[in-house]
């Protein structure tokens, strides 16, 4: 069981809770999980990532592990901490606007 | 007893105020979507319970939210705004080609027939129509594609499409404005466009006279007199009366013809009603004073209305979507600051009071008159 983070504005958007638990097969990749995020709450469909680039929009930001993955390929696989559940993998609006 | 409903879009959120037909004493609820920019809510005319809102932010994107009872529950519909054709490139602020991208939608202009249908301006300019009450929306590629898209070039903004006015006496006909292309009519349904701008004078572009490149801000239509459009343009608050075809410059005596709004009386289609700004980077009241002012002949008389509103020390800005009328016999006229104040008048314009202040900065004022 994988666990997402979304920011306030999107667990709004979205009416759940804090964290998002997702079932994804081993080696899932962020595109799977972001596939499979917006498939589970469609109402996500255009906020984290571009609706025709499909690109992680530019003032949000993809933590996990310590480790900041926003410039990582989509198509890299998830840390192994991720995908087994021990550590959440945090979808957060960056840090802009003063 | 007759009540409004005052739909009011922020920098941070929306607003909804009520009040019975006095106009006195206002309820207001909100923040709306806390945090997010709603640059434009608009009821159907043809249902008022039907409510669009165009919501957004630089970091999630854009949103459409529908409410279906008047305001009180809503949610999310479409969002994916995808240009119909190949965009090919536009002007940007240097001069050199820049490719068309969805930034946001400034407007939503809902059906006068039918709640399900609604239009969307956006940035980089084009239009979208849904006939699906927002779930799925398409471009009415005819404007973007008209020939002089290549040449358009953004105001300070963006490259907004910014106004939608529906004719009430021909479902063919509808005008647009962008900044700063200009202003535009279609007389098939969307099919093909036309720019209007014959007459408009804009001494910031290379040729004053040119077909497009004007910066419009706004306009407006009578619904009776169809073909009379009043415009705030850059500089310059124009006339046509021939549904766009020429226009004449009606700013006569007003102390700065630069400004945003500009609305006309629900019953007397020769009313018209502007807020003068100072300049175009001095955007604030001539000499800190809030005016409007009001033309009962059409323009160039024009006359201050200052009564209930701040009348020094006042710097704020009224922009192109935050001021609207109400259809009560005795028109209320309302508009929005920059300052976060919401004024009502509800005689015409003769005595103002603040239904609300200290919101965030106002993006856009609609007001809903209900039986």
């Amino acid at each position: 069981m994988i666990r997402v983070v979304l920011p306030g504005h999107l667990r709004t958007l979205a009416a759940v809770g804090k964290e998002v638990q997702l079932d994804l097969p081993p080696e899932a990749t962020t595109a799977d999980l972001l596939d499979a995020l917006e498939s589970r709450l469609p109402m996500l469909e255009g906020t984290i990532r571009d609706h025709l680039t499909r690109r992680r929009r530019p003032f949000v930001r993809f933590f996990a592990c310590e480790e900041d993955l926003s410039h990582e390929s989509l198509s890299a696989p998830l840390p192994a901490d991720v995908l087994s559940g021990r550590e959440p993998f945090v979808i957060l609006g960056a840090m802009a606007g003063g | 007893m007759s009540s409004v409903r005052v739909l009011v879009g922020t920098r941070k959120g929306a607003f909804i105020l009520r009040a019975d037909g006095r106009r006195s004493d206002w309820k207001v609820e909100g923040p709306l979507f806390g945090g997010w920019e709603l640059y434009h809510l608009k009821g159907s005319p043809a249902d008022p319970d039907r409510i669009y809102a165009s919501q957004s932010t630089s970091w999630f994107g854009q949103l459409i939210q529908r409410s279906d009872d008047g305001g009180r529950t809503w949610a999310p519909v479409g969002n994916r705004f995808a240009y119909a054709t190949e965009t090919g490139t536009h002007q940007w602020y240097d001069g050199t080609p820049h490719p068309w991208e969805f930034a946001r939608v400034w407007h939503l202009e809902p059906s006068l027939s039918d709640p399900d249908t609604v239009y969307a301006g956006v940035e980089d300019a084009a239009m979208f129509k849904s006939i699906d009450g927002g779930a799925e929306w398409n471009e009415v590629p005819g404007l973007r594609e008209h020939g002089t898209g290549p040449s358009w070039q953004p105001g300070a903004g963006g490259m907004c499409l910014h106004t939608i006015v529906l004719d009430p006496s021909d479902p063919n006909r509808m005008f647009a404005a962008i900044s700063a292309a200009g202003a535009f009519r279609t007389d098939d349904n969307g099919a093909t466009w036309k720019p209007i701008n014959r007459g408009l004078r804009s001494e910031q572009i290379p040729d004053p006279e040119a077909e497009v490149g004007h910066c419009v801000h706004r306009i407006t239509m009578h619904p009776s007199w169809p073909k009379v459009l009043f415009m705030q343009k850059h500089w310059d608050v124009m006339r046509s009366d021939d549904a766009g075809d020429t226009w004449r410059e009606i700013s006569g005596n007003l102390p700065s013809d630069f400004g945003f709004p500009i609305s006309v009386h629900s019953h007397e289609p020769e009313t018209v009603y502007v807020v003068p700004i100072t300049s175009d980077s001095e955007h604030y009241p001539p000499d800190g004073r809030l005016r409007v002012y009001r033309s009962r002949v059409g323009g160039n008389d024009w006359e201050a209305l200052t009564n209930g509103l701040p009348q020094e020390h006042c710097y704020v800005n009224v922009l192109r979507d935050a001021m609207a009328v109400d259809e009560l016999d005795d028109c209320g006229i309302y508009f929005g600051t920059t300052g976060g104040d919401v004024y009502v008048s509800p005689d015409g314009g003769d005595h103002w009071q603040a239904a609300v202040s200290n919101l965030p900065a106002v993006l856009s004022v609609e007001v809903q008159t209900l039986s």
